[in-house]
């Protein structure tokens, strides 16, 4: 029993920060359709931004600032350089493709991801660094939850991603410009025609993608802590699964997707083998897709001609 | 000064561009017509337009004969390189090209089809099958997973497709990385060698010729890679090539002109499947040996660019693009070359992109003056500014007294520097009239520093770097590659 709680914390947290990077994912391909293949290399320029972050403050060790404080700061220069990247991405790789086939700016996704990956790999050189959390924060400080002790970094990350989602829940449903973005994501040519600035939109959509991708950054770095330029091939890979099993274009289906793929990751791990965990978070991508090729929550396109 | 000095003539931005609407395909490709050659090599290049294909395709096969005498050994391994890159580049043009199907997987079937060979002819069974049966077997098969993968994502279309064989792909690798071991069937059999890969692969072996020297590899290479133009050339013309470019303009139309949309997709997918994984028995052969490493993305991407660069749909332009693909990293590996290749580049870029003339000067000018003047600030307020070792090779020693070659901190100047030229080089295309200069000349010269500095010594990085703006770039500014056609989608 303390194994299994022990897993699902493990899936749950892993869950929250895939589903904060398929967030992204998901509302971009809702607004453009487009796959963002670029998406984990914006997370991973975050894990770093709060590393440099960290580093200038003291490191883990000797912070300058209070904890709380250091925290906070981290976070803010990820969001920060991530929807920068994001935006700059958008404006020059994307958008001088809007009128173009749908194979164009597919390519030019592949194409920034594999340049960002590169520039990481120049500014930061390979091999891995680490956030050293637990001598920022004191493994044993947290709180019980039954049989087992929860880690209070795991216990921010999980809250953390639950405050997120319900902001953005509300914002999407709310505000004015959240309205816009569903607007544009149903129907672009009748929103421009209803007066929604569509550039307007799609520039936030990037930003709150790119900025979430940024905190799920940070939150991994802070949980599992190492951090290398390859992180966002494979984060962003999981998270993709996420926001297609969950259905792409759909903001509930990308956190449904984030916990579903993190708990299938993590129980794998725990009770068959850590060689299998890929295996079958991939082989669960395709069951899904080929059951219900729009994913859990994905509505079916209405195809005009 | 007043924006006047913006010619007409001057290029228009991408959004300016003409977009889809209005122009549709006949159109596009009678303006590209009418435009026809210029320059210098307009004459030479008309008559070679004139030619028939077949002796269009004869002249270039007879040039890449000579390639052995003219190349030292080693240069033969990189045209080896360069025709098995070519051969993937004709593969996924069948699939990419001309049926528009965006296949992710490609390269899964290139490691199939090595990885098949490696297991039949090695001393992994052992088992060592005469290549003129194993080659055929192998061939089948690799179309037949084709077919299956295939099948297995009929009812996703567009995007879906792009995921589920980019998935494929990369369980591919995990089950050849991490499952060397059949888990049920036998603890002893070792399929895939894991990590380690399969090493000591026999070469092709035709009833006691062996094909195991550098140039017979290259000469077998370049025999098929004629055959399999001719058959290529001929299917683009036929009834199926021109219902593949059918689907790839309009699905929903082709449908309606009887085209069986799902069966015609299938045979792309398994046509090019099925190249690749003939490809992949010539790789596993020239290589002598298979390494899950060959087939990651990276190498995907390669041929992605081959393709794209070329231009997608083109027989000849597939050639060209695997040629320059392939060719690039070779260069750059030396620093010397590397040198050439990027100065030549960046004035050619310049000598395009900035009209008129006068800018064209003031640019290269202000570069120059803008250099000196760095220098000596920098050597004045701080003494290691000039402290590093040049690159060897002409330019580099040339421009020793010109450009900072940064000692001590050279890392994170660099990094400044190459965030900044990044911003730069965007920057440059936002702007107009005479404040592209202004942010041109300092964004010339920081590339330059984190050229000198640092590029030069990391060939596969730049390589990386370049392959990537590459695939962006071209779908700004030229999505039909260099040789392809220019298609309009009517949406």
């Amino acid at each position: 029993m303390e194994f299994f709680l022990q897993q699902t914390l493990n899936g749950l947290t892993l869950g929250s920060v895939y589903a904060l990077l398929a967030i992204g994912y998901s509302m971009v391909y809702g607004i453009l359709k487009l796959l963002n293949f670029a998406h984990g290399e914006v997370y991973m320029f975050g894990a770093f931004a709060g590393y440099g972050v960290l580093t200038l403050l003291g490191g883990p060790a000797s912070p300058v600032v209070p904890v709380w404080l250091l925290l906070i700061l981290m976070f803010a220069g990820a969001v920060v350089v991530s929807s920068a990247i994001g935006v700059a991405m958008e404006r020059f790789a994307y958008r001088p493709l809007r009128q173009s086939s749908r194979i164009a700016p597919l390519i030019s996704a592949i194409g920034v991801s594999f340049f960002l990956q590169a520039s990481a790999l120049f500014l930061f050189t390979a091999g891995f660094r680490t956030y050293d959390t637990p001598k920022l924060i004191d493994i044993s400080t947290g709180i019980t939850v039954g049989p087992i002790r929860v880690w209070l970094v795991r216990v921010l990350v999980i809250v953390g991603t639950a405050v997120v989602m319900v902001v953005l829940t509300l914002w999407v449903s709310r505000s004015r410009t959240g309205k816009a973005v569903r607007a544009v994501s149903f129907d672009r040519e009748a929103a421009e025609m209803m007066g929604v600035n569509v550039n307007h939109v799609i520039v936030v959509t990037f930003l709150i993608g790119s900025a979430l991708a940024g905190i799920s950054g940070v939150m991994t770095a802070l949980v599992f802590g190492r951090i290398f330029h390859f992180m966002g091939f494979i984060a962003g890979l999981k998270a993709f699964t996420a926001a297609v099993v969950g259905g792409i274009g759909s903001i509930p289906g990308a956190m449904l997707g984030g916990l579903l793929i993190g708990m299938a990751e993590s129980y794998t791990t725990g009770y068959i083998s850590s060689t299998f965990q890929n295996l079958i978070v991939f082989g669960l991508l395709i069951l899904v897709l080929l059951i219900k090729p729009t994913g859990l929550l994905g509505k079916p396109q209405l195809v005009k001609v | 000064m007043p924006d006047s000095s913006d010619t007409p003539e001057s290029r228009p931005t991408v959004e300016e561009a003409p977009t889809g609407i209005g122009v549709d395909e006949w159109v596009a490709q009678a303006g590209e017509l009418r435009e026809g050659h210029r320059g210098l090599t307009a004459p030479a290049r008309r008559a070679f337009d004139s030619l028939r294909p077949g002796w269009r395709l004869a002249i270039v096969a007879v040039a890449a004969a000579t390639v052995p005498y003219l190349v030292k050994p080693g240069g033969v391994r990189i045209a080896i390189g360069i025709l098995i890159l070519a051969m993937l580049a004709l593969g996924l043009n069948v699939v990419v090209g001309w049926a528009g199907l965006l296949d992710l997987g490609f390269v899964a079937f290139f490691g199939f089809g090595a990885y098949f060979y490696a297991i039949v002819a090695s001393e992994q069974l052992p088992a060592h099958w005469p290549t003129w049966i194993a080659l055929p077997i192998i061939v089948f098969f690799s179309g037949a997973l084709g077919v299956l993968v295939s099948l297995a994502s009929r009812r996703v279309a567009g995007d879906y497709l792009a995921i589920l064989t980019l998935f494929f792909s990369l369980i591919f690798v995990e089950l050849v990385r991490n499952f060397q071991r059949l888990p049920f069937v036998s603890e002893d059999l070792n399929l895939t060698g894991g990590p380690n890969g399969i090493p000591g692969v026999d070469p092709w072996d035709f009833f006691g010729f062996k094909i195991n020297t550098f140039n017979r590899h290259y000469y077998v290479l370049l025999v098929l890679i004629v055959l399999l133009i001719i058959v290529l050339h001929n299917l683009s013309s036929s009834r199926t090539g021109r219902a593949w470019r059918a689907i790839r303009d309009d699905v929903l139309a082709a449908e309606h002109m009887t085209i069986p949309v799902n069966n015609m997709m299938l045979l792309a997918f398994a046509t090019g499947a099925a190249i690749a994984g003939f490809t992949g028995t010539v790789f596993a052969a020239v290589t002598v040996g298979v390494f899950p490493t060959s087939f990651t993305l990276a190498f995907l991407i390669t041929v992605y660019s081959a393709v794209i660069l070329g231009g997608a749909g083109s027989i000849p332009g597939v050639l060209l693009g695997a040629l320059v693909i392939g060719y690039l990293p070779e260069l750059l590996r030396s620093p010397r070359l590397a040198g050439w290749l990027f100065y030549f580049g960046l004035l050619v870029a310049l000598a395009l992109l900035i009209r008129p003339w006068q800018r064209l000067v003031a640019v290269i000018g202000g570069v120059v003056a803008f250099g000196y003047a760095v220098r000596i600030v920098a050597a004045a307020v701080w003494s290691d500014a000039t402290t590093g070792t040049a690159a060897e090779g002409f330019i580099s020693e040339l421009l020793d007294g010109w450009v900072l070659i940064l000692g001590e901190n050279a890392q994170i100047i660099t990094n400044i520097a190459f965030v900044a030229a990044i911003a730069g080089a965007l920057a440059v295309t936002v702007v107009k009239g005479w404040w592209q200069v202004a942010v041109l000349i300092p964004t010339i010269y920081l590339g330059v520093l984190v050229w000198e500095n640092r590029l030069v010594f990391q060939p596969s990085l730049t390589r990386q770097l370049v392959f990537g703006a590459l695939l962006v770039i071209m779908m700004a500014v030229r999505p039909q590659g260099l040789l392809g056609k220019r298609r309009v989608e009517i949406t």
